[in-house]
């Protein structure tokens, strides 16, 4: 019989512990089948961050690091520098990559490292129970917005595709979701450009994946992809941000 | 080999070099500058990375990706820039993680000053950041142990796959000596553990210092306390002065090591039998030498560049059989040759 669908060899056979509806599920298949279709599994080496993908060491088949909170960047620097040859990614939440490791993010940007970032914005701190991130909208209610984000003391979310691409160096910068069937498959062809970047010697890549947090926003799964829909997508309009090889064309 | 004049600071980039260290990643800071200076220069001429991170945490952990490839790394700092670096030495003694950091100490709190200091060694050898570890910590006492002991500091951590510190000072790093480079030797060590790509010939390597499940926890920091009492058993270095008729001991550390040679040797020409042991390792600090000392001797004086640090460990120790007094200047003072044989005379004297 034919096979028309396998799990990717990029992912071990490890049950995640992801929460239900919980997108994360998706943006793994997805960094692991770009891996798979671009055959540099053996010489992938992933940097997992502090927050909701911790464990993502256990899933993907490729060695693995854990790097401290927001310091995937810079691990990932040194892991690239010592081996150039090998193909290596971050793989980062919004407190992560835009709060905590900003310093990191930007640095590793500005030097157009030769590395691929995967930027999950779920705009909540998920693995400590729904705090406000740097990507909470305006008004969110969170554990520690519980009035709803005020603008005005503790500022406005912070829209990393726009930021970035104030740099001249960065190579590539997409902003894409997951929330239907359209989006996932856009987000597939932006992540695997990410990686084939990288493998082409291009320098830095980032791809934002406006995702949900069903438990954390207090949300059935079907109406987190809609309010992605209707209120994240808005905030940070999809789309590619920057693309070196078509301003050389 | 013929001998150079060279900067503390730059035989210790020499001689990383020289012991295959081909990365090095580091921040600004006084007086240890000079290491980078040194690094930006010959890297790019050897195939090496020097790399200028946008911050003491960003070069740590740079350091701790290296390291997580199996490659020979390092990086440098002082005193506030080390405090910076601790997160991510912290993570790198969690993840059982060889890699070399060097401490040119200045003085502190905060941001203190830039003269020389001996105030991290509370920092440098009882762990510095979160949980519990250790550091192999070396402290040069010249241009040419700051050679000699950057090779052994590498040598050190990829034996026992844990970050060793050089803890130098703001005298040792800026002083100029001659110096017998050590020579350029292939270091193949075998890391099996080293994120290389699994090449498809093996399962996925991991590094990682999370264990929610307390009892693996428990477990890791066992096995990595085991192989500290080895470490603590076989890697003790020190340097015995005149002390074999001594009434009074000395103990002392990098400069205050050198200072108190001077007193000793002014102390001896009054008749007074002092004598010195300068730990090399701080940690492990040389407990047995200290305690057989203390069945010889009247009392032991310490001296340091900090408000008394070292004197604990020499009091736990000789187990307090023996007095223990302490001659020390801070905030980048530097003891006198007279001030320490003021302090060897008044314990022979029992004035203390």
């Amino acid at each position: 019989m034919a096979v028309v669908f396998k799990k990717p060899e990029a992912l071990t056979d490890a049950p995640l512990h992801y929460c239900p509806g919980c997108t994360h599920g998706i943006i793994h298949r997805l960094v692991a089948e770009a891996i798979d279709d671009l055959g540099i599994l053996g010489r992938t080496v992933g940097v997992a961050p502090v927050g909701c993908a911790v464990m993502a060491y256990d899933y993907f088949s490729c060695d693995m690091v854990e790097a401290a909170h927001g310091r995937a960047p810079a691990v990932a620097t040194g892991l690239k520098r010592a081996r150039p040859e090998n193909i290596v990614f971050t793989y980062q939440g919004d407190g992560d990559l835009a709060s905590i490791g900003m310093a990191e993010t930007v640095h590793a940007a500005t030097r157009n490292e030769n590395i691929t970032v995967i930027f999950v914005n779920n705009a909540i701190y998920g693995m400590t129970g729904g705090q406000m991130a740097p990507t909470s909208l305006p008004g969110q209610v969170t554990q520690t917005s519980p009035y709803g984000r005020d603008v005005k003391t503790v500022g406005y979310p912070i829209k990393v595709c726009e930021l970035l691409s104030a740099l001249d160096a960065p190579y590539y910068i997409e902003r894409v979701a997951v929330n239907n069937v359209k989006n996932v498959m856009n987000a597939k062809k932006a992540i695997r450009k990410a990686f084939e970047n990288q493998v082409e010697g291009k320098g830095f890549s980032l791809i934002e994946v406006v995702s949900s947090c069903p438990t954390n926003w207090g949300m059935t799964p079907e109406k987190a992809l809609k309010w992605v829909e209707t209120d994240m997508i808005p905030y940070y309009p999809l789309g590619v941000y920057r693309d070196k090889s078509k301003e050389a064309e | 080999m013929a001998k150079v004049l060279m900067k503390g600071n730059e035989a210790i980039a020499e001689a990383a070099i020289r012991a295959g260290c081909r990365h090095y990643f580091g921040y600004p800071i006084t007086p240890q500058t000079e290491v980078a200076a040194y690094m930006a220069k010959r890297m790019p001429k050897i195939g090496g990375t020097f790399l200028q991170a946008e911050s003491e945490i960003s070069a740590i952990n740079m350091v701790y990706g290296v390291s997580s490839a199996g490659l020979r790394v390092m990086t440098s700092s002082s005193s506030p820039g080390v405090s910076l670096k601790q997160e991510g030495i912290s993570y790198l003694a969690g993840s059982d993680l060889p890699a070399l950091i060097v401490n040119v100490q200045r003085g502190g709190p905060g941001l203190g000053g830039i003269q020389p200091s001996q105030s991290d060694y509370f920092q440098a050898t009882k762990g510095g950041g979160h949980g519990d570890y250790h550091l192999i910590v070396l402290a040069p006492a010249s241009v040419q142990e700051m050679a000699d002991l950057t090779v052994k500091a590498f040598d050190l951590a990829d034996k026992y796959r844990m970050p060793a510190m050089l803890l130098a000072d703001g005298t040792m790093g800026q002083m100029m000596e001659p110096v017998e480079l050590p020579e350029e030797c292939a270091h193949s060590v075998d890391k099996p553990w080293a994120l290389t790509g699994t090449q498809g010939k093996r399962e996925h390597n991991i590094i990682n210092s999370l264990y929610l499940v307390p009892e693996q926890l428990e477990e890791k920091n066992l096995e990595r306390y085991e192989r500290y009492k080895t470490v603590e058993r076989d890697e003790v270095m020190y340097e015995e002065y005149m002390l074999d008729d001594a009434d009074v001991c000395v103990v002392a550390f990098g400069i205050a090591a050198r200072v108190s040679k001077n007193a000793i040797t002014a102390a001896r020409a009054k008749g007074i039998k002092a004598g010195l042991i300068r730990p090399i390792t701080l940690y492990p600090f040389p407990k047995d030498i200290i305690r057989k000392t203390a069945e010889n001797v009247k009392g032991f004086v310490s001296v340091e560049l900090s408000m008394g640090q070292m004197i604990d460990d020499i009091r736990l120790a000789e187990e307090c059989k023996k007095p223990v007094t302490l001659c020390s200047r801070v905030g980048g003072m530097i003891p006198s040759p007279e001030e320490v044989l003021k302090a060897i005379e008044d314990m022979e004297g029992g004035k203390f």
